[in-house]
């Protein structure tokens, strides 16, 4: 008998190209069968999840989440961060290394992603580029690598000298993984704590500015074609969570030169702008900072127009008291597994008209593409049986005291989510349902 | 008296702070400025003993995150004039040398009896903190390079006192029409800067605000309607009725090189630039000064000055503050 057998739904598969009604079968972790409404009629199964008037779809792939384990379980433990994964419709995670200690090294990297952990989701990592993070020496990325690293990032901190960047990006496209950089020019951002513009002028802050992040990117695009011409290798570069106009459009340059560059955007990124801080609220602040209009606006053409591969949260928990502190002295980020898919149907399906199937490619496809991740990202017969179901038509408001996340640091609580995750399942394993879980809050 | 609208104390109560807060001068709407100046009128006319009684028993403290003369004096001494208990807290001198957080130490306060904080903080916004965590009225005393409001009404104060044909008028929006204020030097730094550029238009002036780009960046023009950038001292003198000049805030100037001789030859307010351009403008300064950097001595001592006028307005103005902290509507129960 099989273990999970999904009738009557809509599946969404951009990888394979399908978008119609279909009914799928899982055995063994795996997606055994896709057939047409009344293919499987014959089909015996341990569990039938009826998705009638349902999207079902590849389980989403977040490639920058940050669980704080090792070191700051008090913000998020693999085992919290991954519920809340689960509940957002995520079926793989890739954690950032700036863990206490920094994840760069093999026995580090086996105990993160080591089964004792407890992740319900399945948990990959992205190793610290530099030992520390200290941005001076890279790390084994040929043991790494073999013990599972997906690519590379100091992120929080970008890569700062371009001896090290660029021997980062020569070591990784041996190996054919991507760089990961955080692009953020910290000799122009020391003590900035938000955009700069006339908000943070008003609120007396002190401002990153947009050249603080192309500067970066743009030495990083520099540092890529210096690599082709004189190594003849093809390295990847992946700019994390882009957030300035100015940034987006270097990418859609270097991506037109033929480069292999990559780039996410935040949903915080194309929802929200620096007038979010309102009166001081640390729930918005993160780094990069949200800002102006035209940059969000940038975002949401750089999603639209392809110059983004993929959405990634940035789900950064921080406790509350660190949060409850003046604005300055506050910690960087957000919260955001459990909101993305909300604010992405919303703003780009139901705001900007961008398909469901456009929406699934920047969350599982193309960012599973991103790391390599083999059979996930889609729902192609033999891939992994990793599936969200959800009602792509309910609206909801997000409550943050509802979060499977040990932290609550949303700039987003009470905020309209279209799109309601219904069940995640992971490698056949149902990891999140929504009438049970709720009935038990 | 102009009565407290109840609109006015539920607005800032529906942003979840207590009434009688003064956090910014941004959402003080002009009839509860014209409240705040008639209530100063009214305590500074008062005998002494009659204002004893008025905040008698009650309970005041003082929290100072950075130093601090006129204000933590003026404020100290107005809250005893009203009859109040004061405790001043200073963070060279208790548990935040410890690391106690913002929230801690205010709940701390409250739990000791304190009614109402008076805030002075080196980081932009920390009185909101305060006002949340507390639920207490809280005064902002300075906070970074955010605000410092009840230097801008007492500034207001100051104003209308001193310039021709200004007093005893009704204060609404347009009571400063046909007044340019300068304000020179370093308005990046500067709280009292923000908050006069965003109080003073909304009573019809127009400021002209001035320095070099290193201290005023285009964005200040963001603070709101009625405020101008002139790069040109000498040109914004010759429109000014009042010219409020700022100290170069060496403390918070981290990593900008600034060639001071050049600056004291463009922005220095001395004696031949005031008669040359402004012979009859109102010289300010919130104080602290440097004399012979921004503003020559003889300026500062000489019959245009305005400045030890300022702080006597910053003791009256700040008595009111006190009572609207501590009364529940407004100055209405105290009303004599």
């Amino acid at each position: 008998m099989s273990d999970i057998l999904i009738l009557n739904g809509r599946l969404v598969d951009p990888a394979s190209g399908v978008e119609a009604e279909r009914d799928l079968l899982v055995r063994r972790g795996r997606v055994a069968a896709v057939e047409a409404p009344g293919g499987l009629r014959e089909a015996k199964a341990k569990e039938v999840i009826d998705a009638a008037g349902m999207i079902v779809a590849p389980g989403l792939v977040d490639i920058h989440v940050h669980l704080r384990e090792p070191g700051q379980t008090y913000k998020e433990s693999i085992a919290t961060g991954t519920a809340a994964a689960a509940a957002g419709g995520f079926t793989s995670v890739v954690a950032m290394p700036n863990t206490v200690p920094v994840n760069d090294s093999v026995a580090g990297l086996q105990w993160m992603v080591d089964a004792a952990r407890g992740a319900c989701v399945k948990l990959f990592a992205m190793p610290a580029a530099t030992f520390g993070s200290m941005g001076e020496e890279i790390t084994d990325f040929h043991e790494l690598q073999r013990a599972g690293a997906v690519g590379f990032t100091d992120d929080g901190k970008p890569v700062l000298h371009d001896r090290v960047m660029r021997e980062a990006l020569v070591a990784a496209a041996g190996i054919g993984v991507p760089v990961s950089q955080h692009a953020e020019d910290t000799r122009l951002t020391g003590g900035c704590s938000m955009n700069a513009g006339p908000v943070a002028f008003r609120l007396g802050l002190r401002g990153m500015t947009v050249e603080a992040e192309a500067l970066i990117v743009e030495r990083d695009i520099r540092l890529l074609k210096d690599i082709e011409r004189s190594e003849r290798l093809r390295a990847h570069l992946h700019v994390q969570h882009v957030s300035t106009a100015r940034a987006m459009s270097l990418i859609r340059t270097a991506k037109a030169e033929g480069l292999h560059v990559t780039c996410e955007v935040a949903p915080h990124h194309f929802t929200l702008t620096d007038e979010a801080v309102g009166d001081y609220d640390t729930n918005a602040k993160m780094n990069p900072p949200l800002r102006a209009e035209a940059d969000r606006l940038a975002m949401i053409a750089g999603l639209m127009d392809g110059t983004v591969d993929c959405i990634a949260t940035d789900h950064a928990p921080h406790a509350r008291f660190e949060k409850e502190q003046e604005f300055e002295r506050a910690p960087n980020g957000i919260t955001g597994l459990e909101t993305a898919l909300g604010l992405a149907l919303r703003v780009l399906h139901k705001g900007q008209g961008m398909t469901v199937s456009r929406v699934m490619a920047l969350m599982s496809a193309q960012p599973a593409g991103i790391v390599s991740l083999e059979g996930r990202g889609t729902l192609k017969v033999g891939s992994f049986a990793d599936v969200v179901v959800f009602d792509s038509a309910a609206e909801w408001s997000f409550e943050a005291k509802r979060s499977r996340s040990k932290s609550r640091n949303t700039p987003f609580d009470g905020a309209g989510m279209v799109g309601r995750v219904m069940a995640t399942i992971c490698e056949g394993r149902v990891v999140y349902r929504y009438a049970a879980a709720e009935a038990k809050r | 008296m102009t009565s407290m609208t109840p609109s006015v104390h539920s607005a800032v109560e529906s942003a979840g702070y207590a009434a009688g807060s003064l956090l910014t001068v941004a959402d003080l709407p002009v009839v509860e400025v014209a409240a705040i100046l008639a209530a100063t009128d009214r305590f500074e006319q008062m005998v002494s003993t009659d204002r004893a009684r008025t905040l008698a028993g009650r309970r005041i403290a003082l929290l100072f995150y950075e130093s601090s003369t006129r204000t933590r004096t003026s404020f100290e001494l107005a809250a005893k004039s009203l009859g109040a208990i004061t405790t001043l807290v200073s963070d060279k001198s208790s548990s935040i040398e410890k690391g106690e957080s913002l929230k801690d130490t205010g709940l701390t306060l409250r739990a000791l009896g304190a009614e109402c904080i008076i805030l002075r903080h080196a980081n932009s916004g920390a009185p909101y903190l305060l006002a949340r965590s507390t639920g207490l009225p809280v005064l902002n005393a300075g906070d970074g390079m955010h605000e410092h409001p009840s230097q801008a009404l007492l500034d207001l104060r100051t104003i209308l006192a001193r310039l021709p044909g200004l007093r005893g008028r009704l204060i609404n929006g347009r009571t400063l029409e046909g007044v340019t204020v300068v304000i020179t030097g370093d308005i990046l730094h500067s709280r009292v800067a923000r908050s006069n550029a965003m109080l003073l238009p909304r009573l019809g002036a127009e400021v002209l605000l001035c320095g070099p780009k290193e201290l005023l960046p285009e964005e200040a023009l963001g603070l709101g309607e009625g405020v101008e950038i002139e790069r040109d001292f000498d040109k914004a003198l010759k429109r000014a009725q009042v010219v409020m000049m700022l100290r170069i805030q060496q403390e918070r100037i981290a990593g900008l090189e600034l060639d001071l001789a050049d600056y004291i030859l463009r922005y220095q307010l001395n004696e031949e630039r005031l008669s040359a351009c402004a012979p009859s403008a109102l010289v300010m300064h919130p104080g602290p000064m440097i004399r012979g950097l921004e503003i020559s001595g003889e300026v500062a001592d000489g019959p245009n000055s305005a400045i030890e006028e300022q702080v006597r307005h910053g003791l009256a103005v700040r008595t009111a503050l006190l009572v609207r902290a501590l009364s529940a509507d407004g100055f209405a129960s105290v009303t004599v």
